[in-house]
């Protein structure tokens, strides 16, 4: 596996781009690892990075039913963030940011990562009082937050509506200049590539259809490529957890939802940052091929179909317009839909479970890839010392049934409602 | 888009109702076990496949509904007024 640099590039213009070897190797199933992670996606692959790279625990397999990045890792909108007021949120995202920061490097793999700022739209005087709370609380958390006014909007993002007859006027923002966004496919295609040069096996149409448990304590699973024996296995499949899960005999506050995402037809440079519409849900950002990616709420019923309907395109296109009327005109590219783990507080899931050896991380809901390096990071020491991270703790599966909801919409146990 | 039966007004397009969650969740009574609250409040079976839930035709007769779908294929078995199943 050789080492990207100027010279490879180099190298391989020279030579026709004939020589690269493959990123990853193609291993068949061993029939034990120390450790198993289910899912291929985003998190699995950076919590074989981690036990590998922070806790030398190499001989690890990523099981995935697919083929990497196929499901959640390579369907989103790839914004990336840490501006949450929770306690538990804000230093579990503020850690997963900071990681971001340095993931290319560390990974010698160009994730483009592009700080361009996330900037969330308030329309009401409520809305600016409840984005200065958010702020400050933040800001306390040592996250940086601008509050912004209308004038200071409008110089960051002219081409939103600032007419006098707009539908929703706006009246200022909160800036979180460090945020931005990444390439979701390099980020499995990276994170894949570090993990295997540490040893990690990645094998890929591999399903695990069972789990083998003796007295309450993990013993292995069995795949479709036979069974695998291992002492410690995490899950990390989003969408599919609930269904993962019940294998094992564990029942979750989760449900699996339907989220769906837009390209526009390419534009030449317009947005710079990623915008988010105040009075509804629409985040908006622009590619580097050009394309406006925008995406809304759930389609807002259980599903596991992986494509949406028709009423939430419609939505959509109406929060789309009255954020950027001169958009109007512009014609849908694609459209395609994954599956949340929608939680009942709306935070993810990070911990041991009520099988010894088996761990958990999901509930992602719509946020979970800006959390990938985060995640990966402290789910590899979960797994690592049979114990969370001080970063994790307040994120474990016990606190639904103790009452310690991390609730940052406050919408209360309805998966749909975060 | 989804089309719902409704056993009042005929076939109607889903955007006329508001989605109303699991309906195979029996409400414990007030004095019940925590436990059992909890499972009703937080625990979800969550199914990959046969599903029967809610809807509320709020843009219609606004009565309660019980809708049998399929969560994996989306296929519409079956819509019926939630007071008859409370019976
Ligand atoms: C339309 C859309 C927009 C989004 N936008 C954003 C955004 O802007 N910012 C943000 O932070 N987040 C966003 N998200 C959420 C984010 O994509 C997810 O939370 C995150 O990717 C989930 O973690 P993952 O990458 O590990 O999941 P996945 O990539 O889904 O990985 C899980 C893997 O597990 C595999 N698997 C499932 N069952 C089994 C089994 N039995 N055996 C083996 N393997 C199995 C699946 O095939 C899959 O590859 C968005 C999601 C969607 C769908
Ligand atoms: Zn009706």
């Amino acid at each position: 596996m050789s080492h990207y640099s100027v010279f490879s590039v180099l190298k391989g213009g020279l030579t026709s781009q004939r020589n690269w070897s493959r990123a990853w190797r193609d291993p068949a199933p061993r029939e034990a690892y120390d450790v198993i992670i289910i899912g291929g996606g985003g998190h699995g692959l950076a919590t074989a990075y981690y036990l590998a790279k922070e806790h030398g625990i190499t001989n690890v397999a990523v099981l995935e039913k697919g083929w990497l990045g196929g499901g959640n890792t390579g369907r989103n909108t790839t914004i990336v963030r840490s501006n949450y007021m929770l306690e538990d949120n804000a230093h579990f995202y503020e850690k997963s940011l900071q990681l971001w920061e340095g993931l290319s490097v560390d990974l010698n793999y160009n994730v483009m990562f592009s700080q361009r700022g996330v900037l969330n739209l308030a329309h009401s005087d409520a809305q600016m009082d409840a984005y200065s709370r958010r702020g400050n609380a933040m800001r306390l958390n040592g996250i940086d937050a601008e509050l912004l006014n209308r004038e200071q909007v409008r110089q960051y993002a002219p081409m939103l509506d600032f007419t006098d007859n707009a539908r929703f006027p706006i009246v200022g923002g909160l800036l979180q200049p460090r945020g931005g966004t990444a390439r979701h496919d390099a980020v499995a295609w990276g994170l894949a590539r570090g993990a295997d040069r540490l040893g990690v096996d990645i094998i890929q149409n591999c399903e695990v259809t069972g789990f083998h448990i003796e007295n309450g304590t993990v013993k292995g699973v069995e795949t479709s490529r036979g069974p695998i024996r291992a002492e410690k296995v995490g899950v990390a499949v989003a969408g599919h957890t609930s269904h993962v899960m019940a294998m094992a005999g564990v029942t979750l506050p989760i449900e699996s939802h339907l989220l769906q995402a837009f390209v526009s037809e390419p534009l030449k440079p317009f947005i710079d940052g990623v915008v988010t519409f105040g009075a509804g849900h629409c985040y908006i950002s622009q590619s580097d091929k050009g394309g406006l990616v925008f995406g809304g709420d759930l389609d807002g019923y259980n599903s596991y179909a992986q494509r949406g309907n028709l009423p939430l395109i419609e939505h959509l296109g109406e929060e789309v317009c009255a954020m950027i009327p001169s958009v109007g005109r512009l014609r849908l590219l694609r459209h395609w839909a994954g599956i949340m783990d929608m939680t009942m507080d709306g935070s993810p899931i990070i911990g041991k479970t009520p099988v010894q050896g088996l761990y958990l991380n999901g509930g992602w809901c719509y946020g979970g890839f800006k959390a990938t390096p985060g995640s990966g990071w402290v789910f590899a020491h979960t797994i690592a010392h049979d114990e969370p991270h001080w970063i994790n703790k307040g994120l474990d599966l016990a606190r639904f049934r103790e009452g310690r909801m991390v609730d940052e919409r406050g919408a209360g146990p309805v998966p749909g409602a975060h | 888009m989804f089309q719902f039966k409704c056993p009042h007004c005929g076939l109607r397009d889903a955007n006329e109702f508001t989605y109303g969650g699991d309906a195979t969740i029996a409400w414990p009574d007030l004095g019940a076990s925590e436990q059992e609250w909890f499972d009703a409040v937080y625990q979800r079976e969550n199914p990959r496949g046969p599903h029967r839930e809610y809807w509320h035709h709020a843009g219609g007769c606004r009565q309660w509904v019980v809708v049998d779908r399929d969560t994996l294929t989306h296929e519409i078995h079956g819509c019926r007024a939630a007071s008859e199943t409370q019976k």
